[in-house]
C-alpha cells in the first residue's frame, strides 16, 4: 500500500487530498498510469506532466524514479514559495 | 568547529520581522547579517492570498536548503519562517536571514535561500479576489534564476 497526496490544483481537480492505493507499479511513471485509470478526474489532472512534479517519501524527483519501498508519493504543481 | 543548524519554522501564525531579525542578530559575532522579508503584494483587487504546503516535506526541503546555503556560503547562522494559511494584504509571508565573517556571502546566501526556496519548497499560492480565486503560476524565471547556482 502506498499514500497518494495530492496538492494545490491537483488536489482540487482530483477531489481528494489523499488516497491509499494498492500498487505493484515499478516506476512513478507506471504508478501515473494506473492511477490515471482511476476516474476522469485522474485522468484530467495527470494528463499533461509537464505541469506535475513528484516527491517519493517526501524527496522531489522524476517520473523515472523507482518505487520500490516507498510509502508515500505526493503529486503537485511546481511550486510557487517565497 | 562544528557545522551550525539552521533555524526552520513553518506556521500560520503572523510574526514581527523586526523582532526576529533583532533576536538573529543579538550576540552575532559574525560581522555581517543580511535578511530578506516577503510580504503579501496588492496586486490590485486581491482579497487575500491562500499559501499551502507539504506538512514534513516543507519542513525537510527548507532544512535541506539551507544546510547547503551554510555549507556554501560559510554562514555562521540562517533563519528561514514561512507561514502557510490564508494572509492578508501586507501580512508578511516569509523571510530569511543569514549571517557570515563576509558581506557577500551573508548576501549570496541569503540570495540562493530566496532562489531555492521560490521553486523547490512545496508551498503554492492562490490569489483570492472578488471575481473568483486562481492559483498562482511558476514562472520560468524563477526556475532559471537556479542556473546561477
Amino acid at each position: 500500500m502506498i499514500d497518494i497526496l495530492y496538492f494545490a490544483w491537483l488536489r482540487e481537480r482530483i477531489g481528494l487530498p489523499k488516497e491509499r492505493v494498492e500498487t505493484s507499479a515499478p516506476t512513478v511513471a507506471a504508478l501515473v498510469e494506473e492511477l490515471r485509470a482511476r476516474s476522469d478526474h485522474h485522468a484530467l489532472a495527470l494528463s499533461d506532466l509537464r505541469a506535475v512534479r513528484v516527491a517519493v517519501d517526501q524527496e522531489l524527483t522524476d517520473f523515472d524514479a523507482p518505487l520500490t519501498g516507498a510509502r508515500e508519493v505526493a503529486f503537485f504543481p511546481p511550486m510557487t514559495g517565497g | 568547529m562544528s557545522v551550525p543548524s539552521p533555524h526552520v519554522r513553518v506556521q500560520t501564525e503572523g510574526f514581527d520581522a523586526g523582532a526576529e531579525l533583532n533576536a538573529f542578530s543579538q550576540g552575532q559575532p559574525s560581522g555581517a547579517v543580511v535578511s530578506f522579508t516577503g510580504i503579501v503584494r496588492d496586486s490590485g483587487g486581491l482579497q487575500a492570498m491562500e499559501i499551502e504546503h507539504y506538512p514534513g516535506m516543507t519542513e525537510r526541503a527548507l532544512s535541506a536548503m539551507a544546510d547547503e546555503a551554510i555549507r556554501r556560503f560559510t554562514l555562521d547562522a540562517a533563519l528561514v519562517i514561512h507561514r502557510h494559511g490564508r494572509l492578508g494584504v501586507g501580512e508578511v509571508i516569509m523571510m530569511v536571514a543569514t549571517a557570515s565573517r563576509h558581506r557577500a556571502q551573508a548576501f549570496q546566501g541569503a540570495e540562493f535561500l530566496m532562489d531555492y526556496l521560490k521553486s523547490r519548497a512545496p508551498f503554492w499560492k492562490k490569489e483570492i479576489a472578488a471575481e473568483g480565486a486562481a492559483w498562482v503560476a511558476a514562472r520560468q524565471t524563477d526556475e532559471d534564476a537556479l542556473t546561477r547556482w
